[in-house]
């Protein structure tokens, strides 16, 4: 079998733990941590927190009934003695099973939830490349102007114009920023937008009539590379790094031919380093045919100081969730902006805003044949993620050319506080090189036999802090990659360094107590054996359980 | 600069510690060539909450939002009304500024948030399993052909005629790509959909049908002959539902037999937002199919001390563990639309979704029914839920844009949908749900009506 | 009968032309846990060397080589309701799947249980 476990992360089931209050309650509620059932624990089929217009219901026979009242009618009346509809003889009659609460119960429900969790609102957030800064009300604001929110996609374009002056405007602030020639703003998230990068690779090889087949991805890179180029039809080889975290510029030479299509780099990369060679490797791989793309997780550290077109990338996405705070939202959604250089250009997807003298249309199907004739087509319906464009755009414009810069400087300049603040305790593998850049990367090489990463990120939890990326990059063993942002000020920093200088030095004693964490977290850990080996995944009635 | 909470210094002090001189010696790997000296091109200095407001809300005001017209715009994407308390709990800053919840003891509200979706549209849908959302319906259609190639081994799908053509494209544009097959045409302007014909056309390389329920022109069909078609010739059948609510009047896919289905969930408490972000729904019939399945599932498991907790599982199957073998390379997905779908389906309830449905198709009759007495129009429709096509004597979408100089939104025409042509143009969707009123349809009857004059 | 080991931290066991292949107690030992293990069918003819089965902890799926060609004779349908096994009797009841070698040549120059003991113990 290949490298069993190479990340070293290895959760088995968690060792039984007694409540640790010592106060026993009737409602299992401790103070203000409030537990809450299950919306089909709680709701009613007969419940309903919306008051709706009381039409007649709906009747007809159900399936299999034939002749009733739900049958194509020629002139059906909808008022009278019950609507008699004109739905193909579907009627749905069984139960569904959707409880309804009524408006103070679902308010209540949802607001106990959001106390079981952390988020920025509550604290630092430093997930190595994820980017969790503050998400500006301001942004939340704009985009539910009616205006903007309120908007069919296939409305006239006379009718809106104004919306695709937004996405015009942003376009043109990312174009600039990254100093490319063009943007593909449909897609949805930063994988999409990967998705959408290789695909205009791939096109344009294609156009030369060259049927590459490899992509190469560095071992550090993120999952969601290597799974793109292969989504894409692609064979995936990896590159290796070197001894101080950077791209093997020696080995990609060598693996570069005539099968590879494009190298997949993020920049700075996932150890938190800047390629300093990204220039030579664009170069190197341009002049073996191929094409470069660029993982832009991480922009933030660079934003308003590098511009990746003078690098000599061909296309780069960006995760707008992350370098320009559209919130995250649990999980998304996100948008995946994809700045294109001059040789991908004309292939980027379908739909694209053009201006045509003051006035804005949007290029869709059937336009294409003239307008776009080497797109590769669309890849999603309608035209990308609007509601994040409007928060992106007004995040720009708020921070301004003065602002962006020192987003970026600032977001180093606390990565590298974290860093220096913490190698004496923590294994920093690639700290002797020189600064970081956005984020700081640890090991667990000082910790005793038996404590794990896993340990120290759950007592973090304790502590009252959301932990830093575990066990990415692959590249380290026990890897613990911490992304403070710009967002935070310098006691916010202090007190996390203070809370996990003392962890780590649990850790390297071997403080075996460091298994039990978390003991003051709505839960303690959690069985994810369990939940893998017998999957349950939706909520299944107590009466139909065997 | 608002969000920037270090002072100068604070920085100074923190140089110090650092051993640097200044911010940009933090940069020292940046080879100078690299480095941008002068301030990004044409960008201002930053600028007051007031003067960022001022600049949006003039571009808001150039476009003529829903509310303000009557509104009939459907194919894909629907306005509803959304009750106030739900776009109130999704601005709760712990759900709203959450990350992944990839550390479960802290993240039980979008877990058990995310168990309660998926088990919601795992019943909405008739299925077994739903995962945790997509980034749409149309990308969700993709991923489920997909899979439909991974359980079947088998490369061809057959697409009916009746699905958005925008999800047709999306499948067209991946299929180019992986050497997947994609059978499509566009639908002709009759009555029924195109089932039947499609259970004739399955054969043995046939990995997936893929139909709309209701279809792209407001079809409804019975998929239950087509499901047993594709079942015996050992292909899946794909659902595709982008309009929601119409499951509250009519029997689910999975009922039916559709053995993979998927969706827009926009229309269930997410906003129109011209186009996104939407709710991809995915869900499959059989619990057997779950490990094909791309996306997060969230599952339920107990905690250390035995308490009922939720986590996301079956991880293995996604990109950060398999990397370029995982199903999917999708990362981040709907979470916070999700919660939206999920909030205002519970203040729905089963009777309030069943109330919402009949009151759209009500609307939608009476709204077929006024618009059939316009000199002129043809209803296309015999079957229908809230959505329904007209058939005009000349190019709708010349049409829809006359209508709207004169205030109405009248729908989405198929010339718009389909430029090719092919007689198809004078084609018009219309949609209506509970946010029509009796006089809105009055109007566009009277505009149409003075309009096609 | 005789028990071979490779790098790969798989165990074959020899007898006559069948071999039964499983992975050792320190591979499953660095997974942890094991929740789900996905093993050839009967009748799939295996080359020395390429994917045979797939093997998942909670936060890790890791391949399992063919240590040497053959055909596939029976999986180990034991594991599809208790991948347990592969945790508990990892060198035992958790075995993988059994084949027909083709070419007893390709046993040579795999490990002892001495020599695959000296192997884990310089990693």
């Amino acid at each position: 079998m290949n490298a069993p476990n190479a990340s070293g992360w290895k959760p088995g089931t968690p060792e039984a733990a007694q409540g640790v209050s010592g106060v026993e309650t009737v409602t299992g509620n401790r103070g203000l941590m409030l537990e809450e059932p299950l919306i089909f624990e709680i709701g009613g089929a007969d419940t309903c927190g919306v008051d709706l217009p009381t039409p007649p219901p709906l009747q007809g026979r159900g399936p299999g009934g034939g002749g009733g009242a739900d049958i194509p009618h020629p002139n059906p009346s909808p008022e009278g003695e019950g609507l008699l509809g004109r739905l193909g003889g579907l009627l749905r009659t069984d139960p569904i099973g959707l409880p309804g609460l009524s408006e103070p119960e679902t308010v209540r429900h949802y607001t106990r939830l959001s106390r079981q969790n952390y988020a920025i609102d509550c604290g630092i957030f430093p997930l190595g490349s994820c980017t969790m800064k503050h998400n500006p009300r301001l942004n939340e604001k704009v985009a539910r102007l009616p205006g903007f929110a309120d908007l069919h996609p296939l409305q006239p374009e006379a009718t809106v114009q104004g919306a695709l002056a937004v996405i015009d405007q942003l376009a043109h602030w990312l174009i600039t920023l990254t100093g490319m020639d063009a943007v593909a703003m449909s897609p949805k998230a930063g994988a999409h937008g990967e998705l959408c990068g290789i695909l205009c690779i791939r096109a344009a090889l294609e156009a030369r009539g060259d049927m590459r087949e490899v992509v190469l991805v560095p071992e550090s890179a993120h999952g969601t590379n290597p799974a793109t180029a292969a989504f894409a039809g692609y064979r995936v080889e990896n590159i290796p790094a070197t001894p101080e975290g950077r791209v093997d510029l020696a080995a990609l030479t060598a693996r570069l031919g005539p099968d590879v299509a494009a190298v997949m780099i993020t920049n700075p990369n996932t150890c938190g380093l800047f390629e300093r060679e990204m220039k030579a490797i664009s170069d190197a791989v341009h002049a073996a045919g191929a094409l470069v793309y660029c993982d832009g997780a991480n922009f933030n550290a660079i934003v308003g100081r590098v511009r990746p077109g003078d690098l000599g990338i061909d296309a780069m996405h960006i995760n707008l969730h992350k370098t320009f705070s559209t919130p995250h939202g649990g999980g998304g959604p996100g948008s995946g902006p994809v700045v294109l250089s001059e040789a991908l250009a004309p292939f980027a997807p379908l739909p694209f805003v053009r201006k045509i003298g003051d006035a804005f249309e949007l290029i869709e199907e059937g336009d294409g044949s003239e307008a776009a004739p080497d797109s590769f087509g669309r890849m999603t319906a309608f035209h990308g993620q609007m509601g994040m464009f409007t928060r992106a755009l007004a995040y720009i414009l708020s921070h301004g050319a003065d602002g962006l810069r020192q987003v970026s400087g600032d977001a180093v300049l606390n990565a590298n506080y974290m860093l220096r603040s913490l190698e004496d305790v923590l294994d920093a593998p690639f700290a002797a090189s020189g600064p970081c850049m956005h984020e700081a990367l640890f090991s667990d090489r000082h910790f005793a036999e038996g404590i794990s990463t896993l340990d120290v990120a759950k007592a973090l939890i304790d502590e009252g802090f959301h932990p830093m990326t575990m066990y990415f990059p692959l590249v380290v063993h026990g890897a613990m990659l911490v992304e403070p942002t710009e967002c935070e000020s310098k006691a916010s920093l202090d007190q996390f360094i203070a809370a996990l200088r003392s962890i780590a030095e649990r850790a390297r004693s071997g403080d075996q107590s460091l298994h039990q964490a978390p003991q003051l977290a709505p839960r303690r850990r959690l069985d994810e054996t369990l939940a893998a080996r017998k999957p349950v995944l939706a909520y299944e009635d107590p009466s139909s359980r065997t | 600069m608002r969000y920037l909470p270090l002072t100068d210094a604070d920085r100074s002090a923190m140089l110090d510690v650092i051993g640097a001189e200044s911010i940009d010696a933090l940069f020292a790997d940046v080879p100078e060539a690299a480095r941008l000296s002068s301030p990004i091109e044409g960008l201002p200095m930053h600028a007051g909450e007031m003067a960022v407001e001022r600049h949006m809300a003039r571009l808001a005001a150039q476009n003529l939002s829903a509310g303000e017209a009557p509104f009939f715009l459907g194919a894909g994407a629907y306005r509803h009304h959304i009750p106030a308390s739900v776009d109130h709990l999704i601005q709760r800053g712990e759900f709203l500024t959450a990350y992944t919840p990839y550390q479960p003891e802290i993240a039980q509200g979008t877990l058990q948030m995310l168990f309660e979706f998926q088990t919601q549209v795992a019943r909405l849908f008739g299925c077994a399993v739903a995962n945790a959302s997509m980034y749409d319906g149309s990308t969700a259609c993709w991923e489920a052909i997909a899979m439909a190639g991974r359980v079947t081994r088998r490369s061809k799908a057959l697409l009916s005629s009746g699905l958005h053509p925008h999800y047709a494209s999306t499948a067209r544009t991946m299929a180019r790509f992986t050497g997947d097959a994609i059978v499509h045409s566009p639908p002709r302007l009759e009555p029924e959909t195109d089932f039947a014909a499609l259970a004739q056309a399955i054969d043995g390389e046939t990995g997936c049908v893929v139909v709309q329920y209701p279809d792209i022109l407001g079809r409804i069909g019975d998929m239950t002959a087509l499901a047993e078609a594709c079942h015996a010739a050992g292909a899946l059948l794909v659902a595709v539902v982008t309009e929601p609510v119409s499951l509250g009047a009519l029997r689910s896919p999975g009922e039916m037999g559709a053995d993979i289905v998927v969706g827009e969930g926009q229309a269930i408490g997410v906003g129109l937002q011209f186009g996104g972000p939407y709710l991809g729904l995915f869900a499959v019939r059989d619990p057997k199919h779950v490990r094909q399945m791309p996306g997060r599932l969230c599952g339920e498991t107990v905690d250390a001390e035995g308490k009922r907790g939720f986590v996301l599982t079956l991880s293995t199957r996604e990109q950060h563990i398999r990397r370029e073998k995982a199903t999917s390379n999708i990362c981040t997905n709907s979470g916070l639309c999700a919660l939206a779908f999920s909030i205002h389906m519970t203040l729905l309830g089963e009777k309030g979704l069943r109330a919402l449905a009949a009151e759209n198709h009500r609307l939608a009759c009476l709204a077929a029914d006024r618009l059939a007495t316009v000199p002129g129009v043809t209803v296309l429709n015999h079957s229908f839920f809230n959505e329904f096509t007209i058939v005009l004597e000349r190019d709708a979408r010349q049409v829809v844009r006359e209508l709207a100089d004169r205030g109405v939104l009248a729908g989405v025409s198929l010339g718009r949908l389909y430029p090719d042509g092919d007689r198809r143009e004078n084609g018009l969707v219309v949609a209506v749900t509970e946010t029509v009123t009796a006089e809105d349809i009055e109007t566009y009857a009277s505009a149409l009506e003075e309009c096609l004059r | 009968m005789p028990r071979y080991f490779t790098e790969e931290h798989e165990w074959i066991e020899v007898d006559g032309d069948t071999a039964t292949i499983g992975i050792t107690d320190y591979a499953q030992e660095q997974l942890g846990d094991i929740v789900f293990v996905e093993v050839p069918a009967a009748g799939t003819a295996l080359a020395k060397g390429k994917e045979a089965a797939v093997v998942e902890s909670v936060k890790a799926a890791s391949d399992v080589f063919a240590p040497v060609s053959g055909t596939v004779i029976e999986g180990n349908a034991a594991l599809e309701d208790d991948p347990a096994l592969v945790n508990t009797a990892p060198e035992a009841g958790g075995w993988f799947f059994r084949l027909t070698i083709a070419d007893p040549g390709e046993l040579e120059g795999l490990m002892d249980q001495a020599k695959y003991k000296d192997f884990v113990a310089g990693l």
